[in-house]
């Protein structure tokens, strides 16, 4: 196994799947403990419209995908915060939306457009030093953001109208929150791609959460399982020649499903 | 000297229903004002008008001389429902710290200061030994305890209390008016409360709400008063009060 961290293209996936692991085990924490999976759900499908648009205008899609992700988080947020459709219903419309506009984008680009898989499906092993970089500024700037508005984040999320009331500007907050996870995303997009995201943004907070009742805690425990995990998946993938991306998320809801189960067996017992 | 709250010619509507109407109202400083009236009356409306949660259809509202969206961190509030997240994992510890980012801005930890004062109020209403606790495995009233004390630890110049005694046992529920009438000697205090003996004992003002406040800057009410906010006869409310809210005639 350690002959291949001799390859460039394996420790960029490596060093990928723990900064992954950073931003998705803090980001991931608040959105199943705000319960927002449909809204990031959302996002991540719609910044398809951003791979599409980077495509088209021959740039790194990834630099198409961070104002694009971002844009449809502030309009989804917006959306759902102050007009009268419900936060479902925008985000179902708007999902779809960023995913059309990229498939007309890509349509319009002359030409084969490569790695089109990769952002849909991941492929951890096509990770640029460039890339590398984007996501390592990405994740500090979560982090210092997490950091300088964590009391406001946690008072956001556990009661919005006493946050309001001892002086939180909460739809700001929730606003970049949004943002934070579209931010996220872009982060996550090569490790698993836009249809697997949601999987690896849940799953290591949900798992946490049966361990510590202590919301730092909890993030530190996910980026734990989150690098975990990748790394435990991107090995088997590599082993086994098959996607990484898959992998990791299999590997994954495996332990998730076993976990669930001895937890079902040991309760019954007790009982 | 500002008002502590000011409201003038307020009407609220939810669609066509109209649930306020043309109320005004002025709290001095230290007055302790009790709000009675029927389910639906909008008690719970008109709070939320003063916190600036509700913007009324129209009319002036003002607290503690400004926009209340700007001045509201300097009140403690205790919501009916409050509408928290019950699978959110933070401690009563943390929740009640909660009620000092009023003071401690962003960036900022919690200091010793904001532990002293979380750690007081968790003892006046001896909740202090479930501090570690997590919210979602408390008892409706703990819970309420605890919603009271991240009130008070706001170091707050208006206290706001949405039926605060619901579910409290009658021990604690003394113990809490008899706090609040501490309280009153520095602060404000806005009450809905539908214990008819425990506004007649505690507060100094009463008002009814039923769309229309009536109110009279004293703690009297006259029949008419109550008939128009109840419907029903008055005598009923009269009954058996330690002292009476309605007037003799
Ligand atoms: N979000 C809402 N949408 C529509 N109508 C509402 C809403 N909230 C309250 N109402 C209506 O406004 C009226 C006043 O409600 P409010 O909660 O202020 O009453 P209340 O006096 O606090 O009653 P209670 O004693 O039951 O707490 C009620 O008739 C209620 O049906
Ligand atoms: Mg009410």
């Amino acid at each position: 196994m350690i002959e291949i961290l001799q390859y460039d293209f394996m420790r960029n996936a490596l060093l990928t799947a723990i900064l992954a692991s950073i931003a998705c085990g803090i980001i991931g924490v608040y959105v199943v403990v705000k319960k927002i999976v449909s809204i990031s759900g959302g996002i991540s499908h719609a910044s398809f419209g951003g791979v599409g648009l980077g495509y088209f205008l021959g740039i790194n899609p990834l630099y198409g995908l961070i104002p694009f992700s971002l844009f449809s988080a502030l309009v989804m947020g917006l959306v759902s915060k102050r007009s009268k459709m419900s936060e479902d219903t925008a985000t179902g419309i708007l999902w779809s939306l960023g995913m059309a506009i990229g498939i007309i984008f890509i349509n319009l680009t002359p030409g084969y457009a490569p790695d089109l898989m990769t952002y849909l499906f991941g492929n951890i092993l096509t990770v640029s030093t460039s890339d590398l970089h984007v996501m390592l500024a990405l994740d500090a700037l979560i982090v210092v953001i997490v950091y300088a508005f964590y009391k406001e984040f946690m008072a956001m999320c556990f009661d919005e109208e006493f946050a309001s009331v001892i002086g939180v500007a909460v739809e700001r907050m929730y606003l970049l929150l949004l943002c934070l996870i579209a931010l996220t995303i872009v982060l996550l997009i090569k490790v698993v791609g836009i249809i697997l995201i949601i999987a690896l943004l849940t799953m290591p907070a949900t798992l946490s959460a049966h361990y510590t009742h202590n919301l730092r805690n909890m993030m530190y425990l996910s980026i734990f399982f989150g690098a975990f995990f990748s790394i435990m998946g991107l090995s088997l993938s590599y082993l086994l020649d098959i996607p990484s991306g898959a992998t990791i998320i299999l590997v994954m809801a495996g332990v998730y499903i076993i976990h669930f189960i001895y937890d079902g067996l040991t309760k019954k017992v007790h009982a | 000297m500002t008002e502590v709250v000011e409201l003038q010619d307020i009407w609220v509507s939810y669609g066509d229903v109209t649930v306020l109407e043309a109320v005004d109202l002025i709290i001095q400083d230290k007055d302790f004002l009790g709000i009675i009236g029927p389910n639906g009356g909008g008690k719970s409306t008109l709070l939320k008008v003063i916190l600036g949660l509700i913007t009324p259809d129209r009319g002036i509202v003002k607290l503690l001389g400004d926009n209340p969206v700007k001045t509201r961190k300097h009140v403690g509030y205790v919501p009916q429902y409050a509408s928290f997240n019950l699978n959110f994992p933070i401690s009563v510890w943390e929740v009640v710290l909660m009620g000092r980012m009023n003071t401690v801005g962003s960036l900022r930890r919690y200091g010793k200061k904001d532990h002293d004062a979380a750690q007081e109020a968790l003892k006046k209403v001896k909740m202090l030994e479930y501090k570690d606790r997590q919210i979602s495995e408390l008892s409706g009233g703990q819970r309420q305890r605890v919603f009271i004390a991240r009130s008070l630890v706001t170091d707050p110049k208006l206290l706001i209390l949405d039926e605060p005694a619901t579910g409290v046992d009658f021990v604690m529920q003394k113990e809490f008016y008899e706090l609040l009438r501490e309280l009153k000697q520095h602060i404000s205090i806005i009450m809905v409360s539908h214990d008819i003996s425990a506004i007649s004992v505690y507060v100094d003002k009463v008002a009814c709400l039923n769309r229309k406040l009536h109110y009279h800057n004293s703690k009297e009410l006259s029949p008419e008063d109550l008939d128009a906010s109840y419907g029903c006869p008055v005598e009923m409310l009269a009954h058996g009060m330690p002292h009476r809210v309605l007037k003799l005639h």
